[in-house]
């Protein structure tokens, strides 16, 4: 989304879901675990959050290379990301910490399978955002907003749409769907350390490239393509270069 | 003008970037900053002969500083082998450190399995040491030319942040690929390698690069790089092969990445394949950047002061989490057990 509008591959989106999940961390000491209303307080506080952090980077990083060689701002984004990775090392400390667990957590058994509540959170929540998302970008007015902006900048501007609050909101809002995505992440993966986000970035381009840049329920599809093929390729037995059968090994 | 008066020739200069026929203006103009010294052979043997000097020298240096040197030679040779894909050429890689792993898990390979196979259990005189460590060295260096050449032709097509993409993608798929493969020790990496590395190879292998590169890109040929890099269009219109120099600068980039990840597979003496991912390639990005993409010079201080920048603290270790920022450091014994 941050693409079709922007036109730059925002490599610090990982980091801000990180930031996602350390905000999530702190709040979980506040917050009674193991309740719906903590849970859901807790993503909705560390969407807040990185909406703001990721308005702050634009504002600061990115709005003063618009109009240049995208190379430029690309080079920028990973500075930022570099800037939070270790910023985050140094201000939380670069040991893992374990997640609270901030739903209640029981099993459901449904025909075979057991599925979690972090699992149907993840589920629930995903297919939630996603809707949301969809329905911000086709039916609002800021959405077309945004769509204007991302066909043709000038244009936009000239039919007046300002587009400094339009990338601003774009990058808020995908800053808050990578918090919501770093908490439904940390409760199913619950070890959080500052460089968790660099794995799940570089997945998350793969599958937005794979869904096609730019189109939202593309990459939806996409990221349920490579988190399927992964986890079957994961599970499977290959047979490795000296003939023995072994779990293949792929990156976590 | 007057017919009397006759207007002495100026020197060619390069001109600047026309950006009107690029869909992405250029702004990265690599101007051949670096003057070119005028005797550049007289240049590299001087260097080797400091080389050899220094490495004579090697037992009256404090292990630690011999070993921060060491690192510096490594990372100046893959930042100015990334420059010429970058910087010079204007191809943004994102995977240099694919490259390396390549280079350095070959050379690895060559020289465990033939050192056992040659020369017994003694290891080996001192030349024949050198015969199969360069040995290993340019086998490292061709299986990532090679790999160079596998990834060169499908990125060509693209630009900016496609080929960065893409880029990085072949260098994560090497990284599995060497995480899957038990032959080479899989994801717990190789170990017992043989400690080959001494400065004096470092510091050669330095000089070559630097002569290569730099007399590359100085010469009519290497006029191509920067005519790819600064207008594609235009350069295929005066008759340069854009696809072919785009090929060569990732090969040769490639090539010196594989040496220079020998000479680190044979100084740290255990190579996993996580060292080389994504983080390790922008690191030496940051390096090219920082140095000014396409001036070399620039580019080797930038890799010298990246290198140390992580050291300045005393070895005792100062600074809390520090630690997990720095890159293991080989353990000082082992600095009595090199080949001298």
């Amino acid at each position: 989304m941050v693409y079709g509008v922007l036109r730059f591959i925002n490599f610090a989106h990982a980091d801000v879901f990180m930031v996602g999940a350390f905000i999530g961390y702190y709040m979980g000491k506040i917050v009674p675990e193991g309740t719906i209303w903590g849970g859901l307080l807790t993503i909705f506080v560390a969407m807040i959050g990185c909406a703001i952090l990721g308005m702050t980077i634009e504002r600061v990083a990115y709005r003063r290379l618009r109009g240049g060689p995208t190379l430029n701002v690309l080079i920028t984004a990973i500075g930022v990301s570099l800037l939070l990775e270790y910023s985050g090392q140094v201000f939380f400390g670069a040991a893992p910490r374990t997640f609270p667990a901030l739903l209640p957590s029981l099993n459901f058994q449904i025909s075979g399978l057991v599925i979690s509540t972090n699992q149907l959170a993840v589920i629930i929540l995903a297919a939630i955002l996603v809707l949301g998302l969809q329905f911000i970008v086709y039916r609002t007015k800021i959405g077309t907003a945004m769509r204007a902006v991302s066909l043709n900048p000038k244009a936009a501007q000239l039919v007046g749409v300002n587009n400094d609050i339009v990338i601003s909101f774009t990058f808020a809002l995908g800053s808050a769907l990578a918090a919501a995505g770093g908490i439904l992440y940390a409760l199913n993966y619950p070890s959080i350390d500052p460089l968790m986000g660099v794995m799940p970035g570089l997945k998350a381009f793969v599958a937005a490239i794979l869904g096609g840049i730019g189109n939202i329920p593309g990459a939806a599809l996409g990221g349920l393509i490579l988190g399927t093929v992964e986890t079957f390729v994961n599970g499977s037995h290959v047979v490795d270069l000296q003939g023995r059968h072994s779990p293949s090994r792929s990156s976590s | 003008m007057s017919v009397e008066s006759q207007s002495r020739p100026r020197a060619i200069r390069l001109p600047p970037t026309p950006s009107s026929l690029n869909s992405q203006p250029s702004t990265l103009n690599p101007q051949l900053s670096t003057p070119l010294i005028p005797k550049p052979h007289i240049a590299l043997i001087t260097a080797l002969l400091v080389a050899f000097g220094i490495s004579h020298f090697s037992d009256h240096i404090d292990p630690y500083h011999l070993d921060v040197l060491i690192g510096i030679g490594i990372n100046v040779i893959l930042a100015v082998s990334l420059n010429l894909v970058n910087g010079y050429t204007g191809q943004f890689s994102l995977g240099h450190a694919g490259f390396m792993s390549v280079g350095a898990y070959f050379s690895a390979a060559v020289s465990m399995n033939l050192a056992l196979r040659l020369f017994g259990d003694d290891g080996g005189s001192v030349s024949q040491q050198f015969l199969l460590f360069l040995g290993a060295l340019l086998v490292g260096g061709l299986a990532a030319a090679f790999t160079g050449l596998l990834v060169g032709v499908p990125s060509l097509r693209l630009k900016g942040d496609y080929l960065a993409l893409v880029t990085l993608g072949f260098g994560e798929i090497i990284r599995v690929i060497f995480q899957n493969v038990e032959f080479l020790g899989g994801a717990l990496g190789l170990n017992g390698i043989a400690p080959y590395t001494t400065i004096g190879w470092v510091l050669s292998v330095v000089a070559i690069t630097i002569f290569v590169v730099t007399c590359l890109v100085h010469s009519t040929y290497g006029r191509g790089f920067l005519a790819t890099h600064d207008d594609e269009i235009a350069s295929e219109a005066v008759g340069l092969n854009t696809t072919r120099y785009k090929i060569v600068a990732f090969v040769i980039g490639a090539f010196f990445a594989g040496i220079a990840g020998g000479l680190y597979g044979h100084f740290k003496l255990t190579i996993t394949p996580t060292g080389f991912d994504f983080t390790k390639s922008i690191e030496i990005v940051v390096m090219v950047i920082l140095g000014g993409m396409g001036n070399t010079v620039g580019v080797i201080l930038a890799a010298i002061l990246l290198t140390l920048l992580p050291r300045a603290p005393p070895p005792d270790r100062r600074i809390p989490h520090g630690d997990l920022l720095l890159p293991p450091d080989r353990p000082h014994a082992g600095a009595s057990a090199r080949p001298v």
